[in-house]
Parts: C-alpha cells; structure tokens; sequence
C-alpha cells in the first residue's frame, strides 16, 4: 500500500472514530456541489436542531427568529471558488457570504472551509484560524464542511510540529486542530454533540 | 467543598454520600466505563515511556520556570499581549477585575479553568457588579446550582439528568424535559446569547509555551474558541507550572491528556493562541489580550525537592477516575476544589491546612492513581507526607502519639500483643475470631469478624520448624510482618514447608519487627522511620539471597518505602538498598526464583478465584506469578471482576473509615462470589484478615487462604 493510501485510509478510520463524515472528492468542484447539496437537503427547519423547539428563556428566543433563510458561509477562499460556491448557492436560493459572521450569530446553516494540514492518526483538521470570520464561521454553522487535501495528511501531531510552530512564529496567530464535531458528556456521562460548535462535520478528502 | 469542622463532621457527609443512591450507581458505571476506554485509547501506545518523558519534560520545565517565564513575556509582549504574575490568589482576581473595569467591561464569559476555581474567581468579578457567566456545560450547570465541580474534567457528574432539567427549567422559566439531548441544545442556545452579550472572555489556559508566547487550550465543546474570539477582551487565567519551554512538550502532552482523561484520542478541539488576533467588536479592530499568570506557592513548589513533582499534573483528573474512594463518595467529598488523589494534595497548599486536614486521611493507600497518574506522580506517598505535616503543625492525636511510641520499641509492642492474647480469651468464645470486641475497638466493625491472636506466635514456632539443610541451594531471611507473626503464623508455616522441600536455607532474624507501615499511614514520620532502621539492622542484607515476604504491603513498603524513609542517613544508605534489592513477595519467589512445577502438587481443580492486593499489584508490579501458580498448584482459576481493586483493609484506614471500609469489602467479596469459586485466594495477610472477616459475617461457605497455604496444602 502506497504511504499516501495509509494515511488517507488511517485518517478516514480516526476521524469516523469521532463521528466526522469522511468522504472522497475528486475535484474542488465536486466538493462545492457536495456542499450546496447537503444545504439544500437539510431540514429547513434545521435550526429546531440547535435547541429552537425548546421554550427559551426571552433573549435566547430571540436568536433563533434572527435567521432568515438558509446561510452558507466560507470566507477565505479564493476568489473564483468563492465565486463558483455562490453562485450554485444562488441557483438554489441559499444565501452565500464570505464575511460579516457577527450578524448571524443565531446561527449559520453551513461553513464550508478549506483545512491547512490533516492529522491521520487522530483524524484531526489543522486549521489557520487567523481570521475571525473563519474562526466564527467554523464554530457558529450547524454543519461544518472542510475539504482537506491528501497531500497536506501527517501521520502524527509531532509530523505537524514544524507547521504549528511557523504559525506560532507568525503572531499575532489563531491555529485550530478540529477532531470530529463539537460534543459533550457533561450531564450523566451521556455523549451529545453539538453544544457549541457545529453538529456535523463532513471532511471531503481531494487526491491532489 | 471542605467545609467540616473535623473528622466526625466530614464522616458525616461521607455517610451522606454513601447513601446518595444515585451518585454511587454514577460513580460506578464511570469507574468501570473509564478502565475500558482508557486502556483502548492507549492501546499499541508505549505508556510508561510516554509517562516518564513527559514527567522529564515538566521537571525540567519546573526547574526553569523563571527563565521560562521570562522568555514567553518577551515573546508575548512583542505581540502586545500584557503579561502580569499574581503572588496570591486574591491578587490574580484584583488584577483581573481592573483590566475588566479598564475596559468598562460589563458582561464576562468564562471557558473551563481550574486555576480560576482555585482563585474563586467568580465570586469576586461578582461582588465588583460583572455578570459572569460559565459557558462550559459542566460548569455553567454547578454556576448555577452555587456549588464548586466533583470533578476536574466533568465538573457535574454528580448530578442526573433530572436535577439538570429542573434546574434548566428555573433558568428559562420554561418547563424542560429531561432528555439529554434537548437540555444539551438548550444550553446551547442561552449560551450562545450571552456569548453576543460579552465584552470580556476568560480561559484557562493548558499550555503556556515561551518558545512563541502562545496559550494552547484543549477543549471538547469548543466554548473557549467563542470565549477567545467574540468579546474585545481575552484573559487567561494560568498557572506558573502551565508553562513549557516548546510546542513539542505541548503536543506531548495532548497525546496524553484526552486519553487519560476521558479515553478520547484528542479533544475536539486544541487551540493555539498567540498574541491578540483581529477582533471586529473592538474599537481599533483588534483584541485587547492579557495572560494572568498565578504563583500562589507554585514558585516555592517547583523548589521544594519531595513536593515539585506535583506540578506535573496535567489536570487529567485520572487519579480521582480510579480512585476506590472517590468512586464510593464522589468529588465533593474528595476534593476541595482540585479533586481526587492530586487533590488532596494540592488543598493543603493551595487552600489550606484547614480545607486538607480531614480529606488528606480519606486515602486507603492502594496505588490507583499513582499507577495511571500521566505526570507519573508519586500520589500515595506524598498524599501521606502533607498527612504528617499536617499533623505536625496542628499537633499529634492520641491514639496515633500512642502506636507510634508502641511500635518503636519492639519489646513494648510485643510485649502488648502477648498479653492481649492472654485477655482476649473470655471473648473469642474458642473459636479463631473475636466475637464481642472490647467496646473501644467495636466501634462499627461489624461488618467484618476480626481474628484472635494466636495461640503461639511464628517466632515461637520457628525453632522446631526451621529447614535443616546442609548444602542449601538459596538462604532466605523470613520476614513475617506482625499479622503473620501473632495472627496467622500458619501462613508463614505453609511457606517455610515448600521452601524446605526445594532445599532452601530460611533464617528468621528475631529483632525484626511490624515494619513500619501503620505509622507511615497515620504519620508519625519519626517512628517510621525508626522503625525501618530498626529492621534494616535486624536483617543482616548482605549474609542472604532473598529476604522473603508473604505480605505484599510489608514487601512493596519494604522494597520502595525504606528507601524513600532512610533516604539522607549516610549510616544506612548502603544497607537499606542492599536490603530492598533482596526483598521479595512469597508469589514472585516461588514462579520465578523456585520455578514450582506442576508435578509437585496434587491436582484437585478446586474452583479458585484471586485477589490481587494493591501493594501486590501495583506496589510491585506482580500480576502474573499468582496467577500461573494457581493452576501449577492444581487449582482451577476462575478470574473476578475487578480483582485488583481494593479490598477496602488499608489497615488502620479500615478502623478510621469503618463504613467506607464496609463498602469496598461488600463490593470486592460480591465480585468473588460471583464467579462461582469455593476457594479465594490472596498474598496478603492483611487482605485475608479483611476477606475472611468479612465471609464469615455474612456467613459465607467460601474460603479464604493465602497462596501458601493453597499450595503447601496439596503439596505432594
Ligand atoms: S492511593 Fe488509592 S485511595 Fe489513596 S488517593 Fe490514590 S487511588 Fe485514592
Ligand atoms: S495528578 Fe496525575 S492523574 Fe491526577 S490529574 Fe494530575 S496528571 Fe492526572
């Protein structure tokens, strides 16, 4: 088995591990398509999801009617990618933005991101956080998408050592490692994912 | 929280605990839950290498705390972070209330941090009119409920899913139900609200590395990535011993940290945070950002040469996980605010002798957490080092002055053991066990039968019984312990028989004495230690082989203790590590030095099962040899759960803490029964008074017998 072969079968074997929905892409337009498609199919009434079918107390209520219709956000991207994402988004009425997350705070449908570096051994994303939008629009969405290219794949944390460090190095700097989705066990040890982050994470995995 | 007054109050609330149906069942299922999980996670893993690399990495890292510090304020300066040091507690929390009044900050979320449980924190951003809110769900939940965590990574695992509705119902003044899923997205959503709301966000911080300046922080929900990114102002609170020289000790230590934590191969999510990032709700664009680095006698921790070890905790909270008596009464009753074994420690320094007196003697001493302790902190033996401090600060109580002036002369104790056979006669009514114990000793023991002296104690006994053998193939030097020696000297008979028949030289040095332990438990340090020296002088080392134990607590205190105690007197270096080289237990001797076959035994199958004493299992690391020499010996092994947890004896702690005690025996002895055997095995005389005791009070028909016994009996 070729060492790129390994680590992409190690990393999709972790990263279900942690319940991240792990799958191969052959093309970034693929996976933009992937993407709109898994927005156009969630619930439209997702949002119940997050906790808006529960009786709130007033101020939290009042997030949850702060969304209008279905929100994809990815800033960051290149220019053309950004373009060829809305542009499918508009096709299916999704609203598309590259920034200003601090006005949906009530909720993003989908963050769709493109990671730095994987971690096979423990399924994890490495990503540059520097930007606020990112970092928000990777924690406030309902479902987060990542494509992560093979090329970028380690083995272990110590194999990304040199990466982080030239992060650090490059202050003022944000690096994120995402394993799976945010999650919990805090009441009764019981697992529930989602409490603050996102509640699914899909990592489309681009042979490059 | 410790809030008892003294001992009989704090047993009050252990009885409390003890009777909190829900909090045991909790407890429980974690415990055996988190064995599994753990050792899945660090499957295929070299531990013990990672454990002692990342114990290197702290030592050195605490060694040059001040240079470390130094380094990572100038890298974080060079960023426009401010960097301050708090000496105390009360100054950290000052120091971050006016950077919170500088900024006119109203509104503050908080992600997870120990170190600000450990300031109170909270109740003084509170009294100066901020609204604090904790976004990690474990601790928003004991925010509002007003109490300090149970524990260090799951702060409400106290509390079921019911109290967590009734409480969430009060917060949003809707009724809620008790499905866990629901309540976990109704946090979500209050919390999200108040995220919008703050202006200030508080972390701890896992990792403060001076190689960049960064804080890396390590956490499942994902809280503190919204706690450091949606206020203006970034605080985090951190502990000196937080600090490392690289990232490579950081990622070092998360291979670690979520493993024996939780058994998870890495939290969800690790953030590294350096310098103050772009920050939309801030006038100029960008974070205002502030490291708070907390002192409070961590300075003078990493120099004390017994205590700096202690700041290898990673804050796993493994050591409370495994714990037999955490397990049995949960966090708030074995903890202050750092919970479990490190907790015990850490109270005392942190919070007071006051806070620690009582809780520092709730250890029965097995090992656990020394034994899955990440940091590989010597737990047990600095757990019992602040019990002795404590007690020389505030004075020796009498029964423990009373033992410990007892046992250092070995005539007097003696003397007394012989003359209690002579009294205790009325009351053991001819049979082997006390029935009506003096009322002083009574006091709940009920739960077990505790055994006669014998008739004629082992040193009387050994004369006539001592191997005659002209050309000896090994020269063992016996050492009996004073169970075997007043109580059940027929163990130590058992096993001078098998010895004799595999022409073995057996000496019993008669100045020996108990060796020690008892008083290292209650901690009379002084009379410890005479008494070790005392029993070093009594076996000549270097004249035998072996010195040969059956009790696996006088073995792994002989072999490790002694060391540790006589450590520093010149006189006896030499000897003592002459001595514990050639201590060994009675199981290991005879797998391994005797190599015992099959064929000298009568094969009868008995049903059998084991178990494996702490200071067997964990104090010396043998699992294997008991094991193999029950079906050498003919027996049939029918393995138990848990048979290396605890049998609840801890010696003394089993007088101290009776109904503790009671628990773990009923739960160990359940365990036994279970499997069906006829027969229990163990290599502890200690463990067998505990088990036997407890067998015959409930009027069990299944025996209890040391190794020896088992295998000299069928002898062929
Ligand atoms: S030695 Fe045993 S009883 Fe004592 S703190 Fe450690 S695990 Fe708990
Ligand atoms: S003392 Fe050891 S086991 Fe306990 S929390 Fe610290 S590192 Fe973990």
């Amino acid at each position: 088995m070729s060492d790129s072969k390994r680590l992409v079968d190690l990393f999709t074997v972790k990263a279900g591990l942690v319940s991240a929905i792990v799958a191969p892409v052959k093309s970034l337009d693929e996976a933009l398509a992937y993407t709109v498609d898994i927005c156009e199919k969630k619930d439209a009434c997702q949002i119940l999801m997050s906790g808006c079918e529960s009786d709130l107390s007033t101020g939290a209520g009042a997030l949850c009617d702060e969304k209008p219709s279905k929100v994809m956000v990815a800033p960051g991207l290149p220019g053309e990618t950004f373009a060829a994402l809305k542009a499918l988004c508009a096709d299916r009425g999704i609203h598309c933005l590259d920034s200003g997350m601090r006005k949906h705070l009530g909720g993003i449908d989908i963050g769709f991101t493109i990671a730095d570096a994987g971690i096979a051994e423990t399924g994890t994303l490495v990503l540059d956080s520097r930007s606020e939008e990112l970092r928000l629009a990777t924690m406030l969405c309902e479902v987060h998408v990542c494509v992560l290219r093979t090329s970028t794949l380690r083995e272990t944390s110590f194999d990304a050592e040199e990466l982080v460090r030239a992060y650090c190095k490059d202050g003022p700097a944000y690096l994120a490692f995402v394993t799976g989705a945010s999650r919990t066990a805090d009441i009764e040890r019981v697992l529930a994912i989602g409490v603050h982050g996102p509640l699914e994470l899909h990592i489309l995995l681009l042979e490059d | 929280m410790q809030n008892a007054r003294d001992l009989k109050q704090y047993k009050g609330e252990l009885t409390g605990a003890l009777n909190n149906e829900f909090l045991r069942t909790a407890m429980d299922n974690f415990a055996m839950a988190y064995r599994v999980s753990r050792a899945n996670a660090f499957k295929g893993m070299d531990l013990d290498g990672l454990i002692a690399d990342i114990a290197k990495g702290k030592d050195y890292a605490m060694a040059h705390m001040e240079e470390l510090l130094e380094q990572f304020t100038r890298n974080a300066k060079a960023l426009g972070v401010t960097v301050h040091v708090a000496k105390t507690a009360h100054e950290a929390n000052e120091i971050i209330g006016r950077i919170a009044q500088k900024a006119n900050v109203k509104r503050i979320v908080k992600s997870k941090s120990m170190t600000a449980e450990e300031t109170l924190l909270n109740h003084h951003l509170e009294d100066l009119g901020l609204e604090v809110t904790e976004t990690d769900l474990g601790e928003w939940i004991i925010q509002l409920r007003h109490e300090g965590p149970t524990h260090m990574v799951m702060p409400a695992i106290h509390l079921s899913r019911d109290q967590v509705a009734d409480l969430f119902s009060e917060v949003t003044g809707a009724k809620q139900s008790n499905d866990i899923q629901k309540l976990v997205k109704v946090a979500r959503r209050e919390l999200r609200r108040k995220y919008v709301e703050a202006d200030m966000g508080i972390s701890g911080g896992n990792f403060a590395i001076a190689e960049t300046g960064t804080i890396a922080l390590c956490t499942n929900e994902g809280n503190a990535r919204l706690v450091t990114t949606l206020p203006r102002v970034h605080v985090a609170l951190v502990g000196l011993d937080k600090l490392t020289p690289s990232i490579n000790d950081a990622l070092r230590v998360i291979r670690a940290l979520p493993r024996n934590a939780t058994g998870q191969a890495i939290t969800s999510y690790v953030s590294w945070i350096t310098g103050p990032g772009e920050c939309q709700s801030s006038a100029n664009g960008k974070k205002e950002m502030h490291v708070v680095f907390l002192d409070n006698g961590r300075r003078a921790i990493a120099k004390d040469p017994l205590f700096s070890s202690v700041l290898r905790c990673i804050r796993c909270g493994a050591c409370a996980n495994v714990c037999p008596v955490y397990r049995l009464v949960g966090g708030h009753q074995l903890g202050h605010i750092y919970i479990g074994a490190i907790g015990l420690i850490l109270t005392y320094f942190y919070h007071g002798r006051e806070k620690a007196k009582n809780l520092v003697q709730n250890c029965i001493n097995c090992g656990a957490c020394k034994a899955v302790c990440a940091g590989g902190i010597d737990l047990p033996r600095l757990i019992k080092e602040v019990h002795a401090r404590i007690q020389d600060e505030e004075g020796h109580p009498l029964q423990s002055q009373l033992l410990a002036k007892v046992l250092k002369s070995r005539k007097l104790f003696h003397a007394l053991l012989r003359s209690a056979k002579a009294v205790q006669r009325p009351v053991t009514g001819g049979t082997p066990y006390l029935r009506h114990l003096p009322m002083i000793f009574a006091k709940d023991q009920g739960f077990r039968a505790l055994p006669a002296i014998a008739e004629t104690p082992f040193r009387d006994r050994f004369e006539a019984i001592k191997p005659r053998v002209s050309k000896p193939k090994l020269r063992v030097a016996l050492f009996s312990g004073c169970v075997q020696d007043f109580v059940y000297p027929e163990q130590a008979e058992a096993a001078v028989k098998i010895l004799a028949r595999h022409n073995v030289a057996v000496e019993y040095p008669m100045d020996q004495s108990c060796c020690g332990l008892p008083v290292q438990m209650m901690g009379e340090r002084e009379s410890s230690r005479s008494v070790a020296a005392q029993n070093v002088a009594a076996f000549d080392p270097a004249s035998c082989d072996y010195i040969l134990t059956l009790c696996a607590s006088c073995a792994s205190h002989l072999k490790h203790g002694y060391p540790d105690i006589l450590a520093g007197d010149s006189r006896l270096e030499v000897k003592v590590r002459q001595f514990a080289d050639r201590v060994i237990d009675f199981s290991s001797f005879v797998h391994d030095v005797l190599k015992v076959k099959p064929e000298e035994f009568k094969k009868d199958g008995k049903k059998t099962t084991y178990h494996s004493p702490c200071h067997l299992c964990r104090g010396l690391n043998v699992t294997e040899a008991p094991r193999a020499l029950m079906t050498i010996g003919g027996l049939e092994y029918l393995p138990a759960d848990e048979e290396d947890v605890c049998c609840g004896f801890g010696g003394t702690y089993s007088m101290k803490f009776p109904e503790l005690s009671a628990e773990l025996l009923k739960k160990k002895l359940a365990n036994a029964e279970k499997t069906g055997a006829e027969l229990l095995l163990t290599d502890c005389p200690g463990c067998i008074m505990q088990l036997r005791g407890g067998l015959e009070a409930k009027g069990s028909a299944m025996q209890v017998r040391h190794m020896a016994e088992a295998l000299a009996e069928r002898l062929k």
